[in-house]
This record gives structure tokens, C-alpha cells and sequence, in this order.
């Protein structure tokens, strides 16, 4: 069943010039050419480009890696503008591009043996598709470069070539109908674009597709953990602080306290982490369910399994707490990698949340409260 | 390798074939394949694959689609529940109809929620 047709916004109009977010304020770039990575000035009768090459120096990569690594992904940026990829003439492509680094680098590199200009739009540092989802690599911010870069002098042809996730925000006939070029969608994947180009601007099926494999989900493995870290680290030593007082109250002492239930715990919460923001991305596809939170129930249990083939006394009140909560906390961590999977929507989302969050939390106070309990009992 | 699917019977996705001047433009911008063209009109082939991002919404010169566009991701979701901002994540968890909306008419147009980064 389908919702009726609802009334269509007029995307026809002049949208504003400034996608309408208050949140972050008019960013303020440096010279684009005193960035280490731009090689020297490509001239043009618009004034000097700033020229870049396709190779990635030693910076480029340990840059890469440290935002793959999840450390500063929101502070690597390029500054808005026109370059030119090795030497571009008159009639070279113009691909567009989000400003930041990681994607501007995977586009120059992707194209490295190709003469192009790069129009790189100011997505305040944001990826081709979260940008485009967000308004900021979008129609307006597009139109407007294209005036302020100058591109209508720098080249005869008016085609400009726009990553084809980038087309929720950008709308091509209305680029067309404010700045006077037409918007080309390329490839998913920049990799493809020099097929792209060479065919003539077509894209098989396949360069339309995105897709999902082990390789892009196990990049995406790194910046999940750091991020559950960075948001659940606080609770280990809270956990190690509630089992020495716990060790206190029920008579073994604080240290026994720590060093038992309270080692324990850590290990478990280690455990649920890695079902949940490792071994859930990675076996994705195997994992029986739609739902991520259903996906990630299956390493959760698999780490409650574990957890109780290691246990030093057969079964108890703090293995049980476990139990229940690694498969818990596991579920909802899985569930949080929708954000970063490349097929799940809104609506989904919602959907699988409305379900899976009360027993996740139900469950989560459950294993708290026994596990409490069994600090207590000693 | 299995083929990776989401949750059926959610998308909110709908199209009007009676609008539709047959450019194409959807098809070539859909990242799921969800959208076909038959009789030089557009068809939803496979509804469950749609993920909501919006492109073919977006790009129909005709206002022939319609979709509740947003990005499916949990954080965002939690985020804007919370009224949550500055957090790693960096999607929108509201839906883009009203944020697109704000391109139509400004005033009366609710003010656009995003959450996480910005
Ligand atoms: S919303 Fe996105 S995934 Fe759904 S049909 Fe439109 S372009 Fe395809
Ligand atoms: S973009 Fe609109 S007009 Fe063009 S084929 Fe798709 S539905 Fe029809």
C-alpha cells in the first residue's frame, strides 16, 4: 500500500542561496593555494587555478587513514573553488566535487590520468552523499559556484559532471535553468569515471548501482568502533566503580569486587562491542534478518555463548545479567550502522526502532538490575 | 553472495505515471534500481529497495514522484529525538519534504530539523 500522492514542493523555483541550517556559520577558507597538496597555478582567462595532481603524497594518505580510523573526520577539508587536475584546456570535463579531502582525493586519484577541471563545492566538509541528503551539495550551492569560480570563461562547453549521489540534492534542471549548464550524473563510484568518460558520459547499470561489499563495510569498521567507544567508554569504569563498591557492601572488599564482577563486566561490554560494531557490519549479508537489530542479535548471542563456556561457576545471577545484556547492547550498536550502510531508509529505520528499542532497553535494565543483584548477594 | 535487503511494504515512495513525460531522468539516478521506465512511463519495479534518498524526487522535471526523503540512520533518529547536536554523525533524520518545502514557500514553511554534525 502507497501513500496518496502529496502536493510536490516547486523545485522549479529559485531555491535560497544559502541552504536554510543556522547551525554552522559561514565557514571561512584560507588561499586554496597555500594547501600542501596543490602543485603550482594552471593560468585561465578567469585568473589563476590553483593545479593539483592525481598521486597522493605521503600527507594525503595519513590523512586518509587517520579520518578512516574515525579521528577528525569533521575538520578535513578542502577550500571551495575550481582546480585543475594535471593540464585542462578549453574543452576538458568539469567534475564536481564535495570538499572533503578524503572525497576530493578519491576523485583526483580515481582520475589521475585524466585533464579535468575539479568544481569543489562547499558541503562544509561533508561526504557526496551525507552532503547531498543535508541540502549542501545541492542545487543552489552548485549554481552559485559555477558563477563565482568563473567556469563559463575557463570553458567552452557548458556540461558539468556531478557525482550521481549527489543527485538528492542536486537538481538538474533547475542547475540548468540558473547557471546555464546542464548537470551530467556520473558514476556511483569515481573509480568508473574514466570508463564514464571514455564511453562517452555513459554509465552501464552497474556504475548506477550502489552496492555494499565486504571490503567498503570493513573500511567502515574502524570509525563505527571508535565512535561506540567515544560514546561508551565512560561506562567501564563506572561498571569497575559499581563492582568494587558492590565487592565493599557485600563483604568480599573493594578490590575483589573490581577484579571479579567488575573485570568480568569489562570484558563482557568489550564483547558486545565487538558483535555489535565489528563482527555485525562485517557478516552483514549473513546475518539472518532484514533489521540490523535483529542482524545484530545473532554475534550478540554468539558473545553470550562465549561468555558462558568461559565463566568460572556453571551459571549465576551475573552470567545471567550478561546474557542478557551483550545480545542487547550488541542489537542496538548494529542497529546504529544503518547510518553507514548504503541501502536502509528513513522509513525502515523508524520502523525497526518503534520494535527493537523498548526490548533493547527492556532487556539492557533487566541485566543491570540482576546484575546489581548478584553484587549484592556476593 | 547473499543479496542485502531492507525491511518490505515501508517505502513511502509513490509515483504518478498520469505527470510523468517519460525523460528518463529517475532511472538514470536511482542508486537502487527501483524505478523503470515502460511505455515511456515511469514504473515502481522494486518498491522495497527504495531506500528514500530523494534523487528521483529531486530530479523529475515533471513533479511525478514523491517520496518521504531522509537517510536512514539510527543515530539520526536517536539525535533529533534527543534534540541532539554536534554529535559524529552527520545525517538528517527529518524528512527532506519539509526542507524542500522551505524552497517552495519560506515563511510558512516548519523550520528544517537537522541533527548530528551541523
Ligand atoms: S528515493 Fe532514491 S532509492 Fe527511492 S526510488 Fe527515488 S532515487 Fe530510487
Ligand atoms: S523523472 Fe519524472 S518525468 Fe522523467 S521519467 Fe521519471 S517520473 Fe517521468
Amino acid at each position: 500500500m502507497s501513500p496518496a500522492p502529496q502536493p510536490l514542493p516547486l523545485l522549479t523555483q529559485m531555491p535560497p542561496q544559502e541552504p536554510v541550517s543556522s547551525c554552522a556559520a559561514p565557514e571561512a577558507y584560507g588561499d586554496p593555494q597555500a594547501q600542501p597538496f596543490v602543485l603550482g597555478e594552471e593560468a585561465t582567462p578567469a585568473g589563476p587555478v590553483p593545479r593539483v595532481g592525481g598521486e597522493l603524497s605521503r600527507a594525503d594518505r595519513r590523512g586518509s587513514l587517520r579520518v578512516r580510523l574515525g579521528f577528525g573526520r569533521h575538520d578535513y577539508k578542502v577550500v571551495p573553488g575550481l582546480y585543475a587536475l594535471n593540464h585542462p584546456g578549453p574543452n576538458s570535463p568539469v567534475l564536481v566535487s564535495a570538499n572533503y579531502k578524503l572525497s576530493f582525493d578519491h576523485l583526483r586519484q580515481a582520475a589521475r590520468d585524466l585533464d579535468a577541471w575539479l568544481l569543489v563545492l562547499d558541503t562544509k566538509g561533508i561526504n557526496v552523499w551525507c552532503a547531498a541528503g543535508k541540502g549542501t551539495m545541492g542545487t543552489a550551492e552548485l549554481a552559485a559556484r559555477v558563477g563565482s569560480s568563473g567556469l563559463e570563461r575557463v570553458v567552452e562547453h557548458r556540461r558539468l559532471i556531478v557525482p550521481q549521489l549527489a543527485a538528492p540534492g542536486v537538481a538538474a534542471h533547475t542547475v540548468k535553468k540558473l547557471c546555464g549548464f546542464s548537470v551530467t550524473f556520473g558514476p556511483v563510484r569515481a573509480g568508473d569515471l574514466p570508463a564514464f568518460l571514455a564511453a562517452g558520459l555513459r554509465a552501464d547499470p552497474a556504475m548506477r548501482r550502489v552496492s555494499f561489499p565486504l571490503a567498503a563495510r570493513a573500511l567502515l569498521v574502524p570509525v563505527e568502533l571508535t565512535q561506540a567507544l567515544r560514546t561508551y567508554l565512560w561506562l567501564l569504569p563506572l561498571l569497575l566503580l559499581l563492582a568494587g563498591l558492590g565487592g565493599l557492601v557485600g563483604g568480599s572488599g573493594f578490590w575483589a569486587g573490581l577484579a571479579g564482577p567488575g573485570l568480568r563486566a569489562v570484558g563482557a561490554m568489550l564483547l558486545a562491542l565487538v558483535a555489535g560494531a565489528v563482527a555485525s557490519p562485517v557478516l552483514l549479508p549473513w546475518l539472518p534478518g532484514r533489521a540490523f537489530s535483529l542482524k545484530g542479535l545473532w554475534p550478540g548471542l554468539a558473545g553470550a555463548a562465549l561468555l558462558w563456556a568461559l565463566w568460572p561457576v556453571s551459571f549465576d545471577a551475573e552470567l545471567a545479567a550478561w546474557c542478557l545484556a551483550v545480545p542487547a547492547l550488541s542489537s542496538f550498536l548494529a542497529m546504529n550502522f544503518t547510518g553507514a550502510s548504503t541501502y536502509t531508509s528513513l522509513s525502515g529505520v523508524k520502523k525497526e526502532m518503534r520494535r527493537a528499542v523498548p526490548l533493547q532497553i527492556a532487556a539492557t535494565a533487566l541485566g543491570l538490575g540482576l546484575w546489581i543483584y548478584a553484587l549484592l548477594a556476593g | 553472495m547473499p543479496g542485502l535487503q531492507y525491511l518490505k511494504n515501508v517505502a513511502s515512495l509513490s509515483a504518478n505515471p498520469e505527470l510523468c513525460v517519460g525523460c528518463g531522468l529517475c532511472v538514470e539516478v536511482c542508486p537502487q534500481g527501483v524505478l523503470e521506465l515502460r511505455d515511456k512511463r515511469v514504473v515502481v519495479a522494486r518498491r522495497d529497495a527504495c531506500m528514500e534518498c530523494g534523487a528521483c524526487m529531486t530530479n523529475c522535471p515533471a513533479q511525478a514522484l514523491w517520496v518521504e526523503a531522509g537517510v536512514g540512520c539510527a543515530q539520526a533518529v536517536i539525535n533529533s529525538a534527543l534534540g541532539r547536536k554536534g554529535n559524529g554523525c552527520c545525517c538528517v533524520a527529518e524528512p527532506r519534504a519539509a526542507q524542500q518545502g522551505l524552497q517552495t514557500n519560506l515563511e510558512a514553511a516548519p523550520p528544517r530539523k537537522s541533527s548530528g554534525c551541523c
